[in-house]
Order: structure tokens, then sequence, then C-alpha cells
């Protein structure tokens, strides 16, 4: 009895694995390719960007915010990055004549990407921490201004022709894994080492669980969340910065849509948006929920329009599910 | 036909890993007030959310008027005549009275839209049967707490209850509420309404209830006719044990002055306090609702603006602008409200002990668990919290239990003064013993202790002095041995009198 208990209560408690495992064996039932070396390669690369999004957006959500405006953070960070490292044989080069020696230019263009992109996280932390307006207020308001920034940086081009150098960065591997992956596994160590490990991560807790109750306490809530914001830029813009590199060119339509498929992941992930609840592992494998799903839908031929309604679908069942179990534990 | 207009028989409530009612019979007399008595966590909530289909129960019956009904949620308890007034008022707050007691079930003209005249007049009648005097347009907002109780109560009836329970509705009432609030109890009887009272007050239990029942764990302790029992009988019945000594005061040396007050004021909420407080006292702080003796404390922690006086600290002087200065300074406070200011619910009692304290965990960048693990356990330990375990969410826990994480909460950051707000609202005898002994052994440890809180006897048996408020002004300073009931009220209401008169 009691070991049928602790054994529904440890199934409950990682339902959302057991759901990805379930995913998995029934793709590869279906399609045996699901599960070679390649495709799993592929299907990793092509969520890491979105990857990166979700480990930033967890914290704003866990903090009972949002942040929209990661995808545009994007595209800016790409455009201004990409800037910098373009080619000097391309005719109609952003700054002409620009060509700084490779050892110099990519950092210089990696660094200007970053910081640009996180200045607009400082910025959502300010206005949040400071006016008091709702993050869903501000973060909408990033998101547009951060596109258009992005649209008048470039006048609307493409910033093509990005030193080889430059997109070796997201293009290459180690050991036959591909840099991107990497990256992403750095920072899902960091944001797990953060929200597990250090006193930032106990206060985006307290924050999103009860901030009144957090400020009591003698939570600093309007420096904790400027550190939200600000990372959660971060990792958007080290994605900007990664996307140009690897598409070798900085778009300023790069990103569209973006920030809602990695709140979609943080949410299939178990982060709750009435805040304190979440942890790394689930945006993990929320994100992999959301790429299984692409990547079978793909291999099986479905329309991508389907997939599309298939997606929609799971974001709403899984939080249905979320917020059942959590009824019923109450 | 059967003597009891309700029998609930051998009910059973299991919650997963918690069996919180555990065969429990409960038998109601029509027409009578029926006190329902226990601890926190004794099971009398959930009980009474079986009876109104909140919950399902896990076996068991329930027998109305001799018949045997299914009570699948509470539409259906409704349409059988039970409703029920929670402890937390669901108000919607924006709207009118009567939009409020309406809500839902409107009356309409021509099918679709609202009759707004026909339910003012339904409003009118009612409030007029129940000799409340409220304008059915006032906006829920601007009534008082005792007020939008009366909505709730009169909303209760408008369904024509025949039972109707009450969960602790005297919590937020002053004593001239509470009596009001017992004529319409009277009124209700006499129109042959049973009622189920909830209340930890002991002195109002006697005074309005017929029958007593009393639950403990779970269980079903005993039932009986008031008259049978009195204070200190149904105390034993409920702890299952005698206490002792209620509030155990200890008499200890009065310091150095640590905390000194000087023409402090904030706005219009209060003006010109001034006082010490010196090391190993308790500074009582009475004064009724409103009078500014909340906004003292909470100006004194930063959490609101001081537009005047000074602060010193250990004769020197302070400048504190929130929460975390006053906690650098060596101040700590137990707020009035624990859900909206005190618990993090989701989170965990570890969590919620250690959340002022990490600081002092951070080593170098990482925080040292092990040492947060170890000083959780002790402070549980040592404030003897009931919880399975450490991980365990707060809001799992019963109210007594959460406030007492709360203090442990305040200890573990050492304060030199320790501020409480109303430390034992809504808790049991036995824990609010237990947060007396704790409250008055740290004073004995050379801390000094602001205590604010409506119940007389509390402040009284607790106290070294007594700072009295009325509306925002401080009226004296009255010494433990020359306070008594009379004193004090006559410091606390003087004037008030005349102006509740006015408002009626």
């Amino acid at each position: 009895m009691n070991n049928i208990q602790e054994f529904l209560k440890i199934v409950s408690k990682n339902s959302i694995y057991i759901v990805l495992a379930l995913l998995i064996i029934g793709i590869t039932i279906v399609s045996p390719n699901f599960l070679s070396v390649a495709n799993i390669i592929n299907l990793f690369t092509t969520e890491s960007l979105k990857g990166l999004l979700a480990l930033g957006v967890a914290f704003c959500i866990l903090s009972k915010g949002i942040d929209l405006s990661v995808g545009s953070i994007v595209a800016l960070s790409a455009v201004v990055s990409a800037s910098l490292i373009q080619d000097p044989s391309y005719s109609a080069q952003l700054f002409p004549g620009l060509d700084m020696p490779i050892s110099i230019g990519v950092p210089v263009s990696v660094f200007a990407g970053v910081i640009a992109g996180t200045a607009f996280g400082v910025i959502n932390g300010y206005l949040i921490a400071f006016t008091k307006i709702p993050p869903f207020i501000a973060t909408l308001g990033s998101m547009v201004v951060a596109r258009g920034l992005a649209m008048l940086y470039t006048n609307a081009y493409p910033v093509p022709m990005l030193k080889p150098e430059f997109k070796s960065i997201g293009q290459g591997a180690i050991f036959g894994i591909p840099n991107l992956l990497l990256i992403l596994i750095v920072f899902a160590f960091i944001a797990w080492f953060l929200l597990n490990q250090t006193q930032f991560g106990k206060n985006v807790y307290a924050i999103g669980g009860n901030e009144v109750a957090a400020k009591v306490a003698g939570v600093k809530i309007k420096k904790n969340l400027v550190f939200i914001y600000t990372w959660s830029a971060f990792c958007a813009a080290v994605a900007g910065v990664l996307l140009a590199s690897r598409t070798g060119s900085g778009i300023a339509t790069l990103g569209v849509a973006y920030e809602l498929d990695a709140i979609a992941a943080a949410t299939i992930g178990g982060v709750s948006h009435s805040g304190g609840v979440g942890r790394i592992g689930g945006v993990i494998a929320g994100i992999l929920i959301l790429g299984v799903v692409n990547n079978g839908l793909l291999l099986l031929g479905v329309s991508p329009y389907i997939q599309q309604i298939v997606k929609g679908s799971i974001i709403v069942s899984a939080v249905v599910f979320d917020m059942r179990k959590h009824a019923k534990a109450a | 036909m059967s003597q009891y207009i309700l029998e609930m028989v051998d009910v059973v409530k299991i919650f997963p890993g918690v069996k919180a009612v555990r065969g429990v019979t409960l038998k109601v007399k029509p027409g009578t007030v029926h006190g329902l008595m226990g601890e926190n966590g004794a099971g009398k909530s959930t009980l009474m959310k079986c009876l109104i289909g909140i919950y399902e129960m896990t076996a068991g019956k329930i027998i109305l008027n001799g018949n045997e009904v299914q009570i699948k949620d509470t539409i259906s308890a409704l349409s059988l005549g039970i409703s029920m007034i929670h402890q937390e008022l669901n108000v919607v707050t924006e709207r009118s009275v009567a939009e409020n007691i309406w809500l839902g079930r409107e009356p309409l003209k021509n099918g679709f839209m609202v009759d707004h005249k026909k339910m003012k007049r339904n409003t009118l009648d009612l409030l007029k049967r129940l000799h409340m005097d409220i304008n059915p347009d006032e906006t829920m907002r601007n009534l008082t707490v005792a007020k939008t109780q009366m909505v709730e109560i009169a909303k209760a009836v408008s369904f024509n209850a025949d039972i109707v329970i009450m969960d602790e509705p005297t919590s937020a009432l002053t004593t001239t509420e509470t009596q009001q609030l017992f004529r319409i109890i009277e009124n209700l009887k006499k129109k042959g309404v049973t009622i189920i009272y909830i209340s930890h007050k002991m002195d109002e239990i006697f005074q309005i209830c017929d029958e007593i029942t009393v639950l403990r764990d779970g269980e079903h302790v005993r039932s009986d006719s008031a008259s049978n029992l009195n204070i200190n009988k149904l105390i034993s019945l409920m702890v299952g044990r005698e206490l002792t000594e209620m509030f155990p005061k200890i008499d200890c040396e009065i310091g150095e002055p640590i905390l000194k007050v000087e023409n402090l004021s904030s706005g219009k909420d209060f003006s010109n306090i001034s006082f010490e407080l010196n090391r190993g006292e308790i500074l009582g702080l009475a004064g009724l609702v409103g009078s500014g003796r909340t906004e003292i404390v909470e100006t004194i922690f930063g959490l609101r603006p001081k537009t005047e006086g000074r602060v010193y600290i250990n004769g020197e002087e302070v400048d504190i602008r929130g929460p975390y200065d006053a906690l650098e300074n060596g101040i700590a406070l137990l707020t009035e409200d624990r859900k909206k200011t005190g618990i993090i619910p989701v989170l965990s009692v570890k969590d919620n002990t250690v959340i002022s304290n990490l600081k002092r965990y951070v080593e170098g960048i990482t925080l040292n668990h092990k040492k947060i693990k170890l000083d959780t356990e002790e402070y549980i330990k040592k404030l003897n919290v009931k919880t399975a375990d450490l991980e365990t969410a707060i809001q799992n826990l019963s109210g007594g239990n959460q406030q007492k994480v709360l203090v442990a909460r305040a200890l573990l950051t050492a304060p030199d003064i320790l501020i409480v707000d109303e430390p034992t609202r809504g808790i049991d005898v036995g824990a609010k013993a237990e947060i007396h002994s704790l409250i008055t052994k740290l004073a004995a440890q050379g801390k000094g202790v602001i205590m604010i809180s409506s119940e007389m006897p509390e402040v009284l048996g607790m106290s070294d002095r007594i700072l009295t408020m009325h509306e925002g002004k401080m009226t004296g300073i009255i010494d433990r041995h020359d306070a008594n009931q009379e004193v004090v009220m006559k410091y606390i209401s003087d004037g008030y009198k005349n102006k509740e008169e006015n408002n009626e």
C-alpha cells in the first residue's frame, strides 16, 4: 500500500519526464529514424536557441512576471553583432570598409551584440521595479521598441556575408556535439545554479510566491527584479548573436514570435504563472517536448499547420493537467 | 421525524497522506446555535466543507430532516438550504451591496435584462427584515469589515437557508460590532434558522451557543449543552490536557533603553508618537482597529514613510527606509496579516523559515544548504511546529503552525527588537500559550518586544507597560500595576462612543 502510494507520488512529481519518455518511445515506434544520431543532433540544434530564451523567461515567470521582449532582443543582438563582422568584400556593408582583425573583431561583435540586447533587460527591470507597471506592459513596449531599433539600425536590409570565423561559433561542433547544444547545456547549468544555489534564486521564488511577504521579510524586491529581467535579456542576447552566427547573417525580422515558444516551453515544463513554482529540469523537458513533437510530426510528414494545432493543444493540456495535480494536493 | 435537522454520521475525509476527519458524528437540533470547537487542524473546517459540498466525503452519511441526502457541490448544498459564511469574506469589492447579494441570480426583466429596481427592492426588504442598516447602492469597498460581514449573512439568508454555517465571523470585529452580530444571530434563531458557529473565542461561544460539539485531531470528543460546560472544561476537551497558565509572564529585569521614538508621524495615520522601549520589556500597544497602532510599527519597520520624527536604536539615530534596513538594525516584525504579508504559501517550510536570513548563509556565491537545514530543524523543533517534513509547502500547515514558522523566521535573524502584531490571531489555544511563553522568554533574554493585540486579556497579561492609542494620537502609557480592563478601555475609546452613535 505504502509502496504504491510512494510510487504514485514519484510518478506525479516527475510526470513531465514520463510524458517526454512516452513521446520519444511512441515516435520511435512509428518512425525508427527518429532515434538516429543525426536526427537527435538536428533536433537539439533547432531547439537550443529557443531553449536559451526559455531559460531566461522562466525566471520572469517564476517571479510572477513575463518577458515578451526576448524575441525582438534576439533580432537586435543579431543585427548589431552581424554589422561589426561583415566581410569587407561585400558591396553593401553596413559600415563600409569596416574590417577588424579576427582576434579583435569576433570578440567585439559578440560583446556588442550581447550588450545591446542585455541593455533592454536592464531597462525592463528598472521600468518594472520603479514605475510598478505590470511586466506584461513593460516588456510589450520593449518588444516593439527593440524590433523598431533593429529595423532602424539596418534600414530593414539583411546584414549578410559574415566572416567565417564568426560563423564557426554557431555552426561548429566539438567532438561531434554542436556548439549550440554545448552552450545550451552550460546555460541550463548556470540557470539551475542561480536558482538553487544562490540567494538570488531563493529571492526569485519568494517574490513570485508572495511579493509583499518577501518585501516584509527583507528581500530587496527592486534589485532582484532588475537582475531577473537582465538575466532574461542576457539569455536572449546570447541567442541572437548565435543565431546571426549560425545563419551567417543578421536580419531585423529574426526571432519573431520566439518569445511565445519560450513561454510555452517554460509553461509546459511546469513553471507556474501564479509564481513561485517551477524547476529548470522541467523547463528543459518542456523545450524537448516541443522539439520532439515538432521533429516527430515532421518525420511523419504531417502538415506544418497541423503541427501548430498540436502545439497549441499541448500547451493548454499541460497547464490543465498541472493545475489538476496541484488542486488535488491542496 | 427526527428531532435533528441535520445529522452527519461517521464522516471520514482522507486527503492524500492525511486523515483529516476520522469518523465524526455531528447532530444539530433545529433553531439552535451549535458551536463547533477544536484547535486548528482538528477538522472543523474540513467537516463543514464536506457539508457544503466543497469536499467530497470519503465515507459517511448526511441526513437532513430525517432523509439521507447527497451533496455533490455548493449548488446542491444551497438548494438543500445549507449555506456558509467563510472566514475569508468573498465579495466583489467594486460592485454594490445589492449586486453582491444577488450575484449570479439577478432578477431579470424581459428574460435577459437585469431588473435593477427589483433587485434594490428585494435588497431593502431583506436588510430590513434582518435589522441591518446598510445602503443597497453602497460599493462594497466602502463598507467596514463588520458591515461586509453582515452583507454576507444577508446573502446567506437570501438563499432561504435553514442552516447557516459561520466560520470565525468575529475575528475582525470590534466588541460593539460583535454584539451587533449576536443580535442578528438571535434574530435568525427566532425565525427558525439553525446556525453552526465556529470560533476560537471562548466567551463568545458561551454567550451565543446552545450546544457545543468538540473535535480533536479529526475525532469527535464530546457534544453537550453549553450549560453543562465552562471555559476550562472546554479548553481541556479541545487540547486534551489542562492548560495551567495562559499568560506565563516572567518578571525580569528591565534594562537599558534600546529603542527610542521621538515625535513620529506618518501623514494622517498618526502623529506625534514618542516612547522608549527597554531591554527585557514587553510594551503593549493597545487601540481599536484604525487607531494607528499597526501603522506605527509599519513606519518603524520602514514599510510606510515617516513624515516627521526620529527613531534611535541604542542611542543612535537610524534611517530605516525599508524592511531590509530594519532587519539590518536588529528589528524583526511579525505582521498582522499572516496570509497577505507573512507566509509565502507555495514555498517550503524551510524556505519560509530562512528567507529573512539568507544573507548569513551565503558562502562565496553559494548558499550553505547544510547549515540552512540544521538551523531550520533546530527552530522547528524548538517552536514545536507540526509538519510532515521541512520540504512541505507552508500552505499545507494549520494557521497556528504557520504562525510558528513566521516566529522562527523572525527569531533566526537574532533581533534585538521584536515587534509582534496580533501574534495569536486566529490560532488555537495550545499554540497561543506556546507563543505567549516564547515572547516572554525572549524579553527575559534582554530583547525589547512591542506587542499589538486586540485581545484585552493578552495585552493585560503580557505587557510591562501599555501604550494606548486613539484615532492616531497617543493617549497614555500605563504601567502594568496600574492597568486593568476598565482603565485601558477608557484610554483607547475616549470619544469613540460619541462618534459611534453619530454613525448609527
